[in-house]
Protein backbone atom coordinates (compact mmCIF):
# COMPACT_ATOMS: atom_id res chain seq x y z
CA UNK A 1 0.00 0.00 0.00
CA UNK A 2 3.25 2.23 0.40
CA UNK A 3 6.01 2.24 -2.22
CA UNK A 4 9.16 4.06 -2.04
CA UNK A 5 11.51 3.53 -5.75
CA UNK A 6 15.13 5.48 -5.17
CA UNK A 7 13.63 8.40 -2.72
CA UNK A 8 15.75 11.05 -1.94
CA UNK A 9 15.12 14.15 0.28
CA UNK A 10 17.12 17.20 1.48
CA UNK A 11 16.18 19.84 3.41
CA UNK A 12 16.49 23.54 1.59
CA UNK A 13 19.88 23.45 0.33
CA UNK A 14 21.21 20.33 2.74
CA UNK A 15 22.55 17.25 2.18
CA UNK A 16 20.43 14.56 1.33
CA UNK A 17 18.76 13.42 4.59
CA UNK A 18 17.00 10.57 2.95
CA UNK A 19 19.16 8.80 -0.31
CA UNK A 20 17.86 6.19 -2.44
CA UNK A 21 15.32 4.84 -0.53
CA UNK A 22 13.81 1.69 -1.38
CA UNK A 23 10.95 -0.38 0.28
CA UNK A 24 7.12 -1.30 0.26
CA UNK A 25 4.61 -1.64 2.94
CA UNK A 26 2.20 -4.70 2.31
CA UNK A 27 -1.50 -5.00 3.53
CA UNK A 28 -1.52 -6.01 7.05
CA UNK A 29 2.12 -5.80 7.41
CA UNK A 30 4.26 -4.51 10.56
CA UNK A 31 7.32 -3.19 10.38
CA UNK A 32 9.73 -0.96 13.01
CA UNK A 33 11.40 1.68 11.70
CA UNK A 34 14.29 2.34 13.09
CA UNK A 35 17.66 3.94 13.49
CA UNK A 36 19.57 6.43 15.69
CA UNK A 37 17.75 10.21 16.43
CA UNK A 38 18.49 12.42 13.41
CA UNK A 39 18.81 9.15 11.05
CA UNK A 40 15.50 10.76 9.37
CA UNK A 41 12.57 8.90 10.70
CA UNK A 42 10.51 11.26 11.49
CA UNK A 43 11.62 12.71 8.25
CA UNK A 44 10.55 9.58 6.19
CA UNK A 45 6.92 9.32 7.97
CA UNK A 46 6.38 12.51 6.84
CA UNK A 47 6.94 11.52 3.24
CA UNK A 48 4.50 8.92 3.32
CA UNK A 49 2.39 11.17 4.89
CA UNK A 50 2.87 13.33 1.88
CA UNK A 51 3.55 16.81 4.10
CA UNK A 52 6.83 16.40 2.23
CA UNK A 53 7.52 16.16 -1.13
CA UNK A 54 10.60 13.90 -2.16
CA UNK A 55 13.48 15.48 -4.08
CA UNK A 56 13.48 12.42 -6.24
CA UNK A 57 12.49 9.41 -6.56
CA UNK A 58 8.92 7.55 -6.81
CA UNK A 59 5.99 7.37 -4.45
CA UNK A 60 3.13 5.49 -4.72
CA UNK A 61 0.47 5.34 -2.08
CA UNK A 62 -2.66 3.12 -2.18
CA UNK A 63 -1.76 2.47 -5.67
CA UNK A 64 -2.02 5.97 -6.70
CA UNK A 65 1.34 8.01 -8.11
CA UNK A 66 1.92 10.07 -5.04
CA UNK A 67 3.12 13.17 -7.21
CA UNK A 68 -0.07 13.13 -8.80
CA UNK A 69 -2.59 13.68 -5.96
CA UNK A 70 -4.70 16.93 -5.95
CA UNK A 71 -5.38 18.03 -2.50
CA UNK A 72 -8.82 16.47 -2.29
CA UNK A 73 -7.41 12.96 -2.99
CA UNK A 74 -4.31 13.54 -0.41
CA UNK A 75 -7.12 14.34 2.06
CA UNK A 76 -9.36 11.34 1.11
CA UNK A 77 -5.80 9.19 1.65
CA UNK A 78 -5.22 10.64 5.15
CA UNK A 79 -8.36 9.55 6.31
CA UNK A 80 -7.19 6.17 5.77
CA UNK A 81 -4.00 7.02 7.50
CA UNK A 82 -3.95 7.31 11.38
CA UNK A 83 -0.97 8.93 12.86
CA UNK A 84 1.19 9.67 16.07
CA UNK A 85 3.13 12.11 15.97
CA UNK A 86 6.19 12.64 18.47
CA UNK A 87 5.13 15.70 19.84
CA UNK A 88 1.98 14.59 19.96
CA UNK A 89 -0.28 17.30 18.02
CA UNK A 90 -3.23 17.61 20.03
CA UNK A 91 -5.15 21.10 20.21
CA UNK A 92 -4.75 22.45 23.39
CA UNK A 93 -8.60 23.92 23.08
CA UNK A 94 -10.29 20.94 23.07
CA UNK A 95 -10.83 18.56 25.55
CA UNK A 96 -9.04 15.13 25.28
CA UNK A 97 -12.76 13.49 24.21
CA UNK A 98 -12.83 16.75 21.24
CA UNK A 99 -9.34 15.56 20.39
CA UNK A 100 -9.94 11.71 19.95
CA UNK A 101 -13.12 12.76 18.29
CA UNK A 102 -11.41 15.21 15.94
CA UNK A 103 -11.12 12.77 12.99
CA UNK A 104 -14.72 11.56 12.87
CA UNK A 105 -15.79 14.89 13.59
CA UNK A 106 -13.89 16.10 10.30
CA UNK A 107 -15.53 13.38 8.25
CA UNK A 108 -18.42 14.51 9.17
CA UNK A 109 -20.23 12.09 11.80
CA UNK A 110 -23.33 13.16 13.78
CA UNK A 111 -21.59 13.22 17.21
CA UNK A 112 -24.63 10.46 18.82
CA UNK A 113 -23.08 7.90 16.29
CA UNK A 114 -19.40 7.75 17.90
CA UNK A 115 -19.68 9.01 21.02
CA UNK A 116 -19.90 6.15 22.85
CA UNK A 117 -16.69 4.19 20.52
CA UNK A 118 -14.31 7.50 21.26
CA UNK A 119 -15.43 7.13 25.20
CA UNK A 120 -14.71 3.46 25.26
CA UNK A 121 -11.41 4.00 23.54
CA UNK A 122 -10.29 6.59 26.16
CA UNK A 123 -10.98 4.32 28.72
CA UNK A 124 -9.36 1.76 27.20
CA UNK A 125 -6.47 3.84 26.91
CA UNK A 126 -6.73 4.43 30.35
CA UNK A 127 -8.30 7.93 29.65
CA UNK A 128 -11.31 7.45 31.56
CA UNK A 129 -10.95 10.27 34.39
CA UNK A 130 -9.47 12.59 31.64
CA UNK A 131 -12.21 12.72 28.72
CA UNK A 132 -12.98 16.70 29.70
CA UNK A 133 -9.71 17.40 30.56
CA UNK A 134 -8.06 19.85 28.34
CA UNK A 135 -4.25 18.93 26.83
CA UNK A 136 -2.18 20.87 28.85
CA UNK A 137 -2.92 19.91 32.05
CA UNK A 138 -2.39 16.39 31.14
CA UNK A 139 0.66 14.30 31.97
CA UNK A 140 3.23 13.35 28.49
CA UNK A 141 2.24 9.62 28.35
CA UNK A 142 -1.61 10.75 28.95
CA UNK A 143 -0.87 12.84 26.13
CA UNK A 144 0.84 9.98 24.07
CA UNK A 145 -1.82 7.73 24.64
CA UNK A 146 -4.79 10.25 23.88
CA UNK A 147 -2.67 10.99 20.41
CA UNK A 148 -2.65 7.35 19.90
CA UNK A 149 -6.43 6.72 20.81
CA UNK A 150 -7.10 9.98 18.10
CA UNK A 151 -5.19 8.01 15.32
CA UNK A 152 -7.11 4.55 16.22
CA UNK A 153 -10.38 5.50 16.23
CA UNK A 154 -10.83 6.22 12.43
CA UNK A 155 -9.35 1.97 12.27
CA UNK A 156 -6.87 3.05 9.61
CA UNK A 157 -5.75 1.21 7.02
CA UNK A 158 -2.29 2.30 7.70
CA UNK A 159 -0.86 3.30 10.90
CA UNK A 160 2.03 5.82 11.11
CA UNK A 161 3.40 6.33 14.82
CA UNK A 162 6.47 8.10 15.66
CA UNK A 163 8.09 7.35 18.82
CA UNK A 164 4.61 6.35 20.02
CA UNK A 165 6.29 4.50 23.79
CA UNK A 166 8.63 7.53 24.00
CA UNK A 167 6.93 9.08 26.85
CA UNK A 168 5.25 5.84 28.67
CA UNK A 169 6.41 3.54 31.71
CA UNK A 170 7.53 -0.01 30.26
CA UNK A 171 4.38 -1.61 31.34
CA UNK A 172 2.56 0.96 29.37
CA UNK A 173 4.71 0.72 26.28
CA UNK A 174 4.00 -2.86 27.09
CA UNK A 175 0.33 -2.49 26.45
CA UNK A 176 0.24 -0.11 23.73
CA UNK A 177 2.45 -2.38 21.52
CA UNK A 178 -0.28 -5.08 22.27
CA UNK A 179 -2.49 -2.80 20.74
CA UNK A 180 -0.62 -1.76 17.75
CA UNK A 181 -0.42 -5.46 17.51
CA UNK A 182 -3.94 -6.43 17.85
CA UNK A 183 -5.13 -3.64 15.52
CA UNK A 184 -1.74 -5.07 13.23
CA UNK A 185 -4.13 -8.52 13.20
CA UNK A 186 -7.41 -6.88 12.64
CA UNK A 187 -6.39 -5.60 9.16
CA UNK A 188 -4.32 -2.66 10.14
CA UNK A 189 -0.69 -2.18 8.26
CA UNK A 190 1.42 -0.59 10.64
CA UNK A 191 4.68 1.22 11.05
CA UNK A 192 6.30 2.31 14.47
CA UNK A 193 9.57 4.61 14.02
CA UNK A 194 11.36 3.72 17.47
CA UNK A 195 14.82 3.39 19.17
CA UNK A 196 13.42 1.45 22.15
CA UNK A 197 15.26 -1.84 21.59
CA UNK A 198 13.67 -3.76 23.93
CA UNK A 199 10.31 -2.70 22.46
CA UNK A 200 11.24 -4.27 19.05
CA UNK A 201 12.12 -7.19 20.98
CA UNK A 202 8.78 -7.99 22.28
CA UNK A 203 7.80 -8.84 18.61
CA UNK A 204 10.36 -10.72 17.11
CA UNK A 205 8.11 -11.40 13.82
CA UNK A 206 7.73 -7.91 12.96
CA UNK A 207 10.26 -6.37 10.04
CA UNK A 208 12.71 -4.15 10.75
CA UNK A 209 13.61 -1.11 8.78
CA UNK A 210 17.05 0.10 9.87
CA UNK A 211 17.75 3.99 8.59
CA UNK A 212 21.78 4.78 8.84
CA UNK A 213 23.88 7.05 6.81
CA UNK A 214 20.73 8.37 4.95
CA UNK A 215 19.93 4.73 3.61
CA UNK A 216 17.65 2.13 4.53
CA UNK A 217 18.51 -1.60 5.60
CA UNK A 218 15.30 -4.13 5.72
CA UNK A 219 15.73 -7.47 7.73
CA UNK A 220 12.54 -8.99 7.16
CA UNK B 1 -13.18 1.55 16.55
CA UNK B 2 -14.20 -2.09 16.33
CA UNK B 3 -10.74 -2.53 18.46
CA UNK B 4 -11.57 -6.92 18.24
CA UNK B 5 -8.16 -6.48 19.97
CA UNK B 6 -9.94 -5.75 23.05
CA UNK B 7 -11.23 -8.69 23.72
CA UNK B 8 -7.94 -10.26 23.93
CA UNK B 9 -6.86 -7.19 26.49
CA UNK B 10 -7.94 -6.46 29.58
CA UNK B 11 -11.49 -7.25 29.85
CA UNK B 12 -12.42 -4.50 27.33
CA UNK B 13 -15.95 -4.44 26.23
CA UNK B 14 -16.06 -4.40 22.17
CA UNK B 15 -17.26 -1.43 21.44
CA UNK B 16 -19.83 -2.30 18.27
CA UNK B 17 -22.23 -2.81 20.75
CA UNK B 18 -22.80 1.13 21.01
CA UNK B 19 -23.31 1.07 17.10
CA UNK B 20 -25.62 -1.54 17.27
CA UNK B 21 -27.66 -0.26 19.96
CA UNK B 22 -28.15 3.03 17.76
CA UNK B 23 -31.50 1.96 15.76
CA UNK B 24 -31.73 3.71 12.39
CA UNK B 25 -35.03 5.03 12.80
CA UNK B 26 -36.73 6.06 9.27
CA UNK B 27 -36.05 9.91 8.68
CA UNK B 28 -39.21 11.37 9.02
CA UNK B 29 -39.71 15.09 8.33
CA UNK B 30 -40.09 15.28 11.99
CA UNK B 31 -37.46 13.47 13.37
CA UNK B 32 -35.32 15.54 10.92
CA UNK B 33 -36.88 18.96 12.17
CA UNK B 34 -36.26 17.60 15.56
CA UNK B 35 -32.29 16.59 14.95
CA UNK B 36 -31.92 19.92 13.32
CA UNK B 37 -33.06 21.72 16.44
CA UNK B 38 -30.88 19.57 18.44
CA UNK B 39 -27.95 20.05 16.46
CA UNK B 40 -28.30 23.95 16.43
CA UNK B 41 -29.51 23.81 20.13
CA UNK B 42 -25.87 21.78 20.94
CA UNK B 43 -23.00 23.40 21.70
CA UNK B 44 -20.74 22.63 18.60
CA UNK B 45 -17.17 21.60 18.32
CA UNK B 46 -15.51 25.28 17.61
CA UNK B 47 -12.15 24.61 16.17
CA UNK B 48 -11.29 27.86 16.23
CA UNK B 49 -11.20 29.34 19.30
CA UNK B 50 -13.69 32.23 19.81
CA UNK B 51 -12.42 34.32 22.77
CA UNK B 52 -9.25 35.61 21.44
CA UNK B 53 -7.78 38.83 22.44
CA UNK B 54 -7.83 39.67 18.33
CA UNK B 55 -11.21 38.09 18.09
CA UNK B 56 -12.61 40.56 20.40
CA UNK B 57 -10.93 43.51 18.94
CA UNK B 58 -12.20 42.42 15.71
CA UNK B 59 -16.13 42.34 17.07
CA UNK B 60 -15.14 46.44 17.96
CA UNK B 61 -14.38 46.97 14.69
CA UNK B 62 -16.81 45.49 12.79
CA UNK B 63 -19.50 47.21 15.62
CA UNK B 64 -18.22 50.64 14.96
CA UNK B 65 -17.93 50.30 11.00
CA UNK B 66 -21.66 48.95 11.64
CA UNK B 67 -22.55 51.69 13.37
CA UNK B 68 -21.14 54.08 11.20
CA UNK B 69 -22.68 52.89 8.01
CA UNK B 70 -26.09 51.81 9.17
CA UNK B 71 -25.99 55.78 10.69
CA UNK B 72 -24.68 56.97 7.58
CA UNK B 73 -27.47 54.66 5.79
CA UNK B 74 -30.50 55.80 7.94
CA UNK B 75 -29.42 59.16 7.55
CA UNK B 76 -29.48 58.94 3.84
CA UNK B 77 -33.01 57.59 3.84
CA UNK B 78 -33.98 60.27 6.57
CA UNK B 79 -32.51 63.19 3.81
CA UNK B 80 -34.34 61.39 1.02
CA UNK B 81 -37.51 61.14 2.93
CA UNK B 82 -37.94 64.80 3.88
CA UNK B 83 -37.25 65.77 0.35
CA UNK B 84 -39.92 63.64 -0.70
CA UNK B 85 -42.51 65.02 1.69
CA UNK B 86 -41.41 68.30 0.88
CA UNK B 87 -41.36 67.99 -2.70
CA UNK B 88 -44.63 66.70 -3.39
CA UNK B 89 -45.73 68.90 -0.61
CA UNK B 90 -44.61 72.07 -2.65
CA UNK B 91 -45.47 70.87 -5.87
CA UNK B 92 -48.92 70.26 -5.16
CA UNK B 93 -49.52 73.92 -4.38
CA UNK B 94 -48.60 77.48 -5.85
CA UNK B 95 -48.88 80.92 -4.39
CA UNK B 96 -49.95 84.09 -6.15
CA UNK B 97 -48.37 86.92 -3.59
CA UNK B 98 -50.01 90.00 -3.86
CA UNK B 99 -47.76 93.36 -2.52
CA UNK B 100 -50.33 96.20 -1.03
CA UNK B 101 -49.46 98.79 -3.05
CA UNK B 102 -50.39 103.05 -2.34
CA UNK B 103 -53.50 104.51 -3.98
CA UNK B 104 -54.63 100.36 -4.49
CA UNK B 105 -57.04 98.49 -2.58
CA UNK B 106 -55.35 95.23 -2.13
CA UNK B 107 -59.00 93.49 -0.61
CA UNK B 108 -59.94 94.25 -4.23
CA UNK B 109 -56.67 92.84 -6.07
CA UNK B 110 -56.49 89.91 -4.19
CA UNK B 111 -59.82 88.77 -4.82
CA UNK B 112 -59.36 89.78 -8.86
CA UNK B 113 -56.38 87.49 -8.99
CA UNK B 114 -58.67 84.43 -6.80
CA UNK B 115 -61.00 84.96 -9.62
CA UNK B 116 -58.21 84.88 -12.14
CA UNK B 117 -56.77 81.82 -10.92
CA UNK B 118 -59.88 79.85 -10.87
CA UNK B 119 -59.36 78.18 -13.98
CA UNK B 120 -59.17 74.50 -15.08
CA UNK B 121 -56.21 72.40 -13.42
CA UNK B 122 -56.28 73.76 -9.82
CA UNK B 123 -58.87 72.07 -7.26
CA UNK B 124 -58.72 74.82 -4.96
CA UNK B 125 -58.19 78.49 -4.73
CA UNK B 126 -57.71 80.03 -1.22
CA UNK B 127 -56.88 83.54 0.14
CA UNK B 128 -55.73 83.80 3.51
CA UNK B 129 -57.21 85.89 5.34
CA UNK B 130 -55.04 89.27 6.61
CA UNK B 131 -55.01 87.42 9.79
CA UNK B 132 -53.60 84.11 8.62
CA UNK B 133 -50.55 86.44 6.36
CA UNK B 134 -49.63 87.83 10.12
CA UNK B 135 -49.49 84.74 11.38
CA UNK B 136 -47.29 83.45 9.27
CA UNK B 137 -45.41 85.73 9.95
CA UNK B 138 -45.18 85.19 13.64
CA UNK B 139 -42.08 82.79 14.10
CA UNK B 140 -40.42 86.22 12.74
CA UNK B 141 -41.62 89.26 13.84
CA UNK B 142 -43.37 87.66 17.10
CA UNK B 143 -46.44 86.84 18.73
CA UNK B 144 -48.56 90.42 19.61
CA UNK B 145 -47.69 92.50 17.96
CA UNK B 146 -49.77 94.38 15.74
CA UNK B 147 -49.49 94.20 12.31
CA UNK B 148 -52.85 95.80 11.01
CA UNK B 149 -50.35 98.87 10.33
CA UNK B 150 -47.49 97.15 8.28
CA UNK B 151 -48.08 96.61 4.49
CA UNK B 152 -48.10 92.79 5.11
CA UNK B 153 -48.36 91.01 1.31
CA UNK B 154 -51.00 88.58 0.71
CA UNK B 155 -51.45 85.29 -0.42
CA UNK B 156 -53.33 83.01 -2.33
CA UNK B 157 -52.85 79.16 -2.37
CA UNK B 158 -53.75 77.06 -5.55
CA UNK B 159 -53.74 73.81 -4.88
CA UNK B 160 -53.30 71.50 -8.19
CA UNK B 161 -55.49 69.02 -9.18
CA UNK B 162 -53.83 65.67 -9.59
CA UNK B 163 -53.22 65.26 -13.10
CA UNK B 164 -54.30 68.74 -13.68
CA UNK B 165 -52.17 70.91 -16.01
CA UNK B 166 -53.16 74.52 -15.33
CA UNK B 167 -51.85 77.19 -17.92
CA UNK B 168 -49.72 78.79 -16.02
CA UNK B 169 -48.25 81.15 -19.29
CA UNK B 170 -52.12 82.89 -19.65
CA UNK B 171 -52.67 83.22 -15.91
CA UNK B 172 -49.37 84.67 -15.88
CA UNK B 173 -50.62 86.93 -18.65
CA UNK B 174 -53.56 87.84 -16.65
CA UNK B 175 -52.38 88.86 -13.38
CA UNK B 176 -49.61 91.05 -14.70
CA UNK B 177 -52.16 92.85 -17.42
CA UNK B 178 -54.97 93.06 -14.30
CA UNK B 179 -53.14 92.64 -11.11
CA UNK B 180 -49.72 94.04 -11.55
CA UNK B 181 -48.62 93.77 -8.16
CA UNK B 182 -49.50 90.12 -8.27
CA UNK B 183 -46.90 87.47 -8.64
CA UNK B 184 -47.33 83.79 -9.35
CA UNK B 185 -44.91 81.68 -7.74
CA UNK B 186 -44.37 78.26 -8.66
CA UNK B 187 -41.85 76.98 -6.70
CA UNK B 188 -39.67 75.69 -9.53
CA UNK B 189 -36.45 77.06 -8.29
CA UNK B 190 -37.10 75.91 -4.86
CA UNK B 191 -37.85 72.25 -6.18
CA UNK B 192 -34.97 72.46 -8.44
CA UNK B 193 -32.54 73.42 -5.56
CA UNK B 194 -34.18 70.66 -2.90
CA UNK B 195 -33.88 68.02 -5.35
CA UNK B 196 -30.10 68.94 -6.29
CA UNK B 197 -29.01 68.85 -2.68
CA UNK B 198 -30.46 66.22 -1.65
CA UNK B 199 -29.56 64.26 -4.48
CA UNK B 200 -25.65 65.47 -3.63
CA UNK B 201 -26.76 64.58 0.11
CA UNK B 202 -27.72 60.67 -0.81
CA UNK B 203 -24.31 60.24 -3.14
CA UNK B 204 -21.96 61.36 -0.20
CA UNK B 205 -23.63 59.08 1.94
CA UNK B 206 -23.43 56.12 -0.29
CA UNK B 207 -19.90 57.16 -1.02
CA UNK B 208 -19.14 57.21 2.60
CA UNK B 209 -20.95 53.79 3.59
CA UNK B 210 -18.45 51.84 0.27
CA UNK B 211 -16.18 53.59 2.36
CA UNK B 212 -16.54 52.24 5.96
CA UNK B 213 -17.49 48.79 4.05
CA UNK B 214 -13.94 48.52 2.35
CA UNK B 215 -12.41 49.89 4.95
CA UNK B 216 -14.76 46.87 7.15
CA UNK B 217 -13.47 44.75 4.74
CA UNK B 218 -9.90 44.90 4.45
CA UNK B 219 -9.99 44.75 8.66
CA UNK B 220 -12.00 41.50 8.07
CA UNK B 221 -8.98 40.43 5.97
CA UNK B 222 -6.04 41.43 8.23
CA UNK B 223 -8.00 39.97 10.82
CA UNK B 224 -8.52 36.36 8.75
CA UNK B 225 -4.71 36.55 7.90
CA UNK B 226 -3.59 36.87 11.68
CA UNK B 227 -6.34 34.20 12.78
CA UNK B 228 -4.66 31.55 10.88
CA UNK B 229 -1.04 32.91 11.34
CA UNK B 230 -2.64 31.99 15.18
CA UNK B 231 -4.09 28.54 13.73
CA UNK B 232 -1.42 27.04 12.44
CA UNK B 233 -1.14 24.20 14.43
CA UNK B 234 -5.26 23.80 14.02
CA UNK B 235 -4.57 24.05 10.87
CA UNK B 236 -1.71 21.61 10.60
CA UNK B 237 -3.38 18.97 12.53
CA UNK B 238 -7.08 19.10 10.62
CA UNK B 239 -5.01 18.63 7.66
CA UNK B 240 -3.32 15.72 9.01
CA UNK B 241 -6.76 14.05 10.15
CA UNK B 242 -7.56 14.76 6.40
CA UNK B 243 -10.01 17.98 6.55
CA UNK B 244 -9.67 19.40 3.38
CA UNK B 245 -9.37 22.66 2.71
CA UNK B 246 -13.27 23.70 2.09
CA UNK B 247 -13.88 21.94 5.33
CA UNK B 248 -10.85 24.35 7.24
CA UNK B 249 -12.59 27.43 5.52
CA UNK B 250 -15.87 26.45 6.24
CA UNK B 251 -14.57 26.82 9.88
CA UNK B 252 -13.45 30.15 9.69
CA UNK B 253 -15.78 30.51 8.31
CA UNK B 254 -18.18 30.08 10.67
CA UNK B 255 -15.83 31.76 13.43
CA UNK B 256 -15.93 35.06 11.66
CA UNK B 257 -19.95 35.09 10.77
CA UNK B 258 -20.11 34.40 14.77
CA UNK B 259 -17.89 37.94 15.18
CA UNK B 260 -19.50 39.50 12.44
CA UNK B 261 -23.03 38.70 13.82
CA UNK B 262 -21.84 39.93 17.22
CA UNK B 263 -20.05 42.94 16.08
CA UNK B 264 -23.23 43.71 13.63
CA UNK B 265 -25.71 43.28 16.42
CA UNK B 266 -23.18 45.85 19.05
CA UNK B 267 -23.41 48.36 15.97
CA UNK B 268 -26.59 47.86 14.47
CA UNK B 269 -28.39 48.00 17.90
CA UNK B 270 -26.46 50.90 18.69
CA UNK B 271 -27.61 52.60 15.79
CA UNK B 272 -31.27 51.51 16.15
CA UNK B 273 -31.18 53.03 19.82
CA UNK B 274 -29.78 56.44 18.54
CA UNK B 275 -32.61 56.86 15.72
CA UNK B 276 -35.06 55.90 17.92
CA UNK B 277 -33.92 58.69 20.51
CA UNK B 278 -33.24 60.65 17.86
CA UNK B 279 -36.75 60.75 16.87
CA UNK B 280 -38.31 60.53 20.30
CA UNK B 281 -36.06 63.58 21.11
CA UNK B 282 -37.33 66.05 17.76
CA UNK B 283 -40.89 64.74 18.33
CA UNK B 284 -40.53 66.21 21.92
CA UNK B 285 -38.95 69.37 20.45
CA UNK B 286 -41.19 69.96 17.73
CA UNK B 287 -44.40 69.90 20.32
CA UNK B 288 -42.69 73.46 21.10
CA UNK B 289 -44.41 76.37 18.41
CA UNK B 290 -41.17 77.50 17.82
CA UNK B 291 -39.88 74.42 15.70
CA UNK B 292 -42.83 73.76 13.93
CA UNK B 293 -41.26 75.91 10.80
CA UNK B 294 -38.53 73.12 11.22
CA UNK B 295 -40.79 70.34 11.37
CA UNK B 296 -42.29 72.70 8.10
CA UNK B 297 -38.76 72.45 6.58
CA UNK B 298 -37.24 68.79 7.37
CA UNK B 299 -40.30 66.90 8.32
CA UNK B 300 -40.38 64.41 11.99
CA UNK B 301 -36.98 63.75 12.03
CA UNK B 302 -38.27 59.34 12.72
CA UNK B 303 -37.22 56.94 10.31
CA UNK B 304 -40.08 54.89 9.44
CA UNK B 305 -40.47 50.92 9.53
CA UNK B 306 -38.32 50.84 6.06
CA UNK B 307 -35.74 52.33 7.74
CA UNK B 308 -35.39 50.49 11.02
CA UNK B 309 -35.86 47.27 8.73
CA UNK B 310 -32.89 48.75 6.69
CA UNK B 311 -30.64 48.80 9.31
CA UNK B 312 -31.14 45.49 10.46
CA UNK B 313 -30.72 43.90 7.01
CA UNK B 314 -27.36 46.36 6.45
CA UNK B 315 -26.17 44.62 9.99
CA UNK B 316 -26.60 41.37 8.63
CA UNK B 317 -25.10 41.65 5.36
CA UNK B 318 -22.07 42.90 7.25
CA UNK B 319 -22.29 39.70 9.24
CA UNK B 320 -22.51 37.75 5.88
CA UNK B 321 -19.57 39.75 3.93
CA UNK B 322 -17.52 39.15 7.05
CA UNK B 323 -17.87 35.05 6.95
CA UNK B 324 -17.52 35.56 2.99
CA UNK B 325 -14.56 37.65 3.20
CA UNK B 326 -12.65 35.74 5.71
CA UNK B 327 -13.58 32.12 3.79
CA UNK B 328 -12.45 33.71 0.29
CA UNK B 329 -9.15 34.81 2.15
CA UNK B 330 -8.68 31.56 3.89
CA UNK B 331 -9.01 29.47 0.84
CA UNK B 332 -6.77 31.25 -1.01
CA UNK B 333 -4.14 30.90 1.24
CA UNK B 334 -4.66 26.99 1.95
CA UNK B 335 -4.46 26.72 -1.28
CA UNK B 336 -0.83 28.51 -1.64
CA UNK B 337 -0.07 26.77 1.34
CA UNK B 338 2.24 23.54 1.04
N1 LIG C 1 12.39 20.96 8.87
C1 LIG C 1 13.69 20.63 8.79
N2 LIG C 1 14.55 21.46 8.19
C2 LIG C 1 15.85 21.15 8.08
N3 LIG C 1 16.38 20.02 8.53
C3 LIG C 1 15.58 19.13 9.14
C4 LIG C 1 14.20 19.38 9.30
N4 LIG C 1 13.63 18.34 9.94
C5 LIG C 1 14.65 17.45 10.15
N5 LIG C 1 15.80 17.92 9.67
C6 LIG C 1 17.10 17.21 9.71
O1 LIG C 1 16.92 15.98 9.06
C7 LIG C 1 17.61 14.95 9.76
C8 LIG C 1 16.65 13.83 10.11
O2 LIG C 1 15.73 14.30 11.08
P1 LIG C 1 14.54 13.42 11.62
O3 LIG C 1 13.81 12.87 10.44
O4 LIG C 1 13.75 14.24 12.56
O5 LIG C 1 15.29 12.27 12.37
P2 LIG C 1 14.72 11.24 13.46
O6 LIG C 1 13.24 11.36 13.49
O7 LIG C 1 15.20 9.91 12.98
O8 LIG C 1 15.35 11.59 14.74
C9 LIG C 1 18.23 15.60 10.97
O9 LIG C 1 19.58 15.85 10.68
C10 LIG C 1 17.48 16.89 11.13
O10 LIG C 1 18.35 17.88 11.63
MG1 LIG D 1 11.98 11.89 14.97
Amino acid sequence: MVRFENVGLRYGMGTEVLKDISFSVEPQSFQFLTGPSGAGKTTLLRLILMSLKPTRGFISLFGQDASQLTKDDISAIRRRIGVVFQDFRLLDHLTTYENVALPLFVQGQEESTYRPQVVELLRWVGLGDHIHSYPPVLSGGEKQRAAIARALIVQPELLLADEPTGNVDPTLARRLLRLFMELNKSGTSVVIATHDLALMDQFEDARRFVLGDGRLHIYD
Amino acid sequence: MRVASCSAMDGCTSMTDASHREAPSAPTSDNRLKRSIQAFAQPRLTLIPADSTASRALVIVIAIMTFLATLTGGSAMLIYQASQNWNSAISREMTIQVKPQLGRDIEADVRKAADLARMPGFADVRIFSREESSRLLEPWLGAGLDLSELPVPRLIVLKIDPGGRPDLAALREQLSKQVPNAALDDHHIWLERLSTMSRALVVVAVIILLLVLLAMVLAVAFATRGAMAGSREIIDVLHFVGAPNRFIAAEFQRHFLKLGLRGGLIGGGFALVVFYLAGLLTAWWIASPEASQVEALFGRFALGALGYLTIIVLSAAIALLTAAMSRSVVLRRLRRMN
